[in-house]
């Protein structure tokens, strides 16, 4: 089941080499270049720290868990050997003078970078249209959106160039995508992993990721990415092990709000079918009610642009990024250059946030945004206390088709709906691909785990793919 | 029910240092108001007495020891990414 450990075995019995290994992986990428999925390959720095690692091999050093694995990283990360745009236009040529911790954590153990992946620019979006460097096509159709925010990422682990990818998931990103392209894509806990060096856009949301085609391999980059950071300060305090397998008997609560004529017949089907597969493992699933789910998307569309509109003050084409030309004044220098360098989406996210923000809207939006944000971990809480983990479709529909919702943000961001209550409480939630539609587009799943629970929401899902579900 | 006018765009757009055309403000006052037209539902939720969740995990005040590290990235390294320099510094145009 794990592409990642066949590769790692290879490398490390001298059946293949590194420089083999990420030959291969930047000859897959040249080869889907259609799909529009990355924005750059980090091919000379690639090859350059697989001829070393191979050197290191032949001393008969051990290299890493991760030896020889190649990895693609949203553009959104800083990372070396490519420009860190995330999809903007006003990071164009910006090259990260660091690397994000979790990357630094990934080559430590023997992983090897070959590419960044496209996004929608500054992570705001769920169909990657909103990329100022065009659309990544869906790995099963490409007249399909991929989905977003991560969906480069999401679409070169399906199409095998990788066997995992980094993604970030503020409101859905890493789940979203995950689903449309039949992909496993973690959201952990809030702060189990470090933010440091990748590129911020609300602040008490997001989270670090990856996709990857099993549970086992999620888990084993899980592992590896983990961990406090003194470089980020919202990093908890090492928790997280694997657990070597998982309860049986486990007490699941299927979210009913979550299964509203609202939501595709087929995407109600797969849901379903799941249900029964969950049952017929020995677990009991029950309907239960969350009543604030379907509000969550009102406070996330709330307290999100208000973090975008602060995050986003920095870019302002003084200390780096692109820089309008020919402004007399410092006032004009800013307001041309981010005009210029952000797309339309970012335009509207920074103008509700500073709207909500704005004195006398402020208590109206922000601050009842945070207090309906507690009643839904309330309710959350409550849920868990009853419940091991909880069920929902992980999108509303299937991939929807390219240009279909890009001139009605407020139906774009209903893509969103099932995955921001998880983003919003901090809990740890992963897709699981669980079937497909009669067009053939995959249909995903979302299970939720309470906060720090990630290794058992993992082991759960390792325990359902053994049995080959 | 918010209501937001083009004058109110462009007020928004000055808060958040954006120069946008006049063409933008137009298709973003009709974006604003179904934005804000969604996440008006909220205000017919009951929070009162309530208090406000800023940070999910409880975490406060983290402390570091107050001693100087040396970064990663130098001052050559950061001063090459600006769009202008003039010595060691970063160049803009007049202030005032």
């Amino acid at each position: 089941m794990s592409a990642i450990s066949d590769i790692v075995t290879a490398v490390r019995g001298r059946q293949s080499t590194v420089r083999a290994q990420v030959e291969a992986a930047l000859a897959r990428a040249e080869s889907i270049t259609e799909y529009h999925a990355l924005l750059s390959l980090t091919k000379e720095r690639a090859l350059a720290r697989a001829d070393e690692l191979d050197g290191r091999i032949a001393t008969g050093q051990d290299i890493g868990l991760l030896a020889g694995v190649p990895f693609v990283v949203k553009d959104n990360y800083l990372a070396f050997g490519a420009p860190t745009t995330a999809a903007s236009k006003i990071l164009e040529n910006f090259n990260a003078p660091i690397q994000a911790t979790v990357v630094e954590k990934l080559e430590a153990a023997g992983a090897i970078c070959i590419g960044k992946a496209n996004l929608d620019a500054f992570a705001h979006g769920g169909s990657t249209e909103n990329s100022a460097y065009g659309v990544t096509h869906n790995a099963f159709d490409m007249s399909k959106v991929s989905g977003g925010s991560s969906g480069g990422s999401a679409v070169v682990t399906a199409l095998d160039v990788v066997p995992f990818a980094l993604g970030s998931d503020t409101g859905g990103s890493i789940r979203q995508p995950a689903s449309f392209n039949g992909v496993y894509g973690i959201k952990p806990t809030y702060g189990m992993m470090s933010r440091y060096g990748v590129v911020a856009m609300a602040s008490s949301t997001d989270v670090m990721g990856c996709f990857a085609k099993s549970a086992e391999d999620v888990e084993l980059i899980v592992t590896i990415m983990a961990g406090r950071d003194d470089k980020d300060m919202t990093t908890l305090p090492d928790y997280f092990s694997p657990l070597a397998k998982s309860n049986s008997g486990l007490r699941i609560g299927i979210i009913k709000e979550t299964l509203t004529d609202d939501v595709d017949p087929e995407v109600r089907t797969v849901t379903q079918n799941y249900v029964e597969t969950l049952r017929a493992a020995g677990h009991t699933v029950d309907e239960v009610s969350q009543p604030l789910a379907p509000l969550a998307l009102a406070m996330y569309y709330i307290i999100v642009p208000a973090e975008v509109s602060s995050n986003l003050a920095r870019y302002d084409g003084v200390r780096y990024g692109r820089r309008a030309e020919g402004a007399k004044t410092l006032a004009e220098l800013y307001g041309r250059s981010r005009d210029e360098g952000f797309v339309t989406e970012n335009k509207r996210r920074i103008m509700i946030g500073s709207y909500v923000l704005s004195s006398g809207f402020f208590d109206a939006y922000y601050l009842q945004a945070q207090k309906a944000r507690t009643l839904l971990i309330n309710s959350f809480n409550d849920l868990f206390s009853q419940y091991d983990l909880l069920l929902t479709p992980t999108a509303p529909t299937p991939a929807f088709g390219i240009g279909e919702n890009v001139d009605d943000p407020v139906k774009m961001y209903l893509s969103d709906v099932m995955t921001v209550p998880a983003s919003l409480a901090g809990i740890p939630a992963l897709n699981i691909p669980a079937g497909t539609s009669s067009t053939g587009l995959p249909i995903g799943v979302q299970v939720m785990a309470p906060m720090r629970e990630d290794a058992k929401l993992l082991a759960f899902a390792r325990s359902m793919e053994a049995r080959g579900e | 029910m918010s209501t937001i006018t083009n004058d109110d765009v462009r007020h928004l757009a000055q808060l958040s240092s954006l120069q946008l055309t006049d063409d933008e403000i137009a298709h973003l006052q009709v974006d604003l108001a179904n934005i804000l037209a969604y996440i008006d539902q909220l205000n017919e939720l009951d929070t009162s007495g309530v208090e406000p969740t800023y940070q999910v995990t409880g975490l406060e005040n983290v402390w570091r020891d107050d001693v100087v590290q040396v970064s990663d990235a130098d001052r050559e390294v950061l001063l090459g990414l600006a769009p202008d320099t003039a010595g060691n510094s970063v160049k803009v145009p007049q202030v005032l």
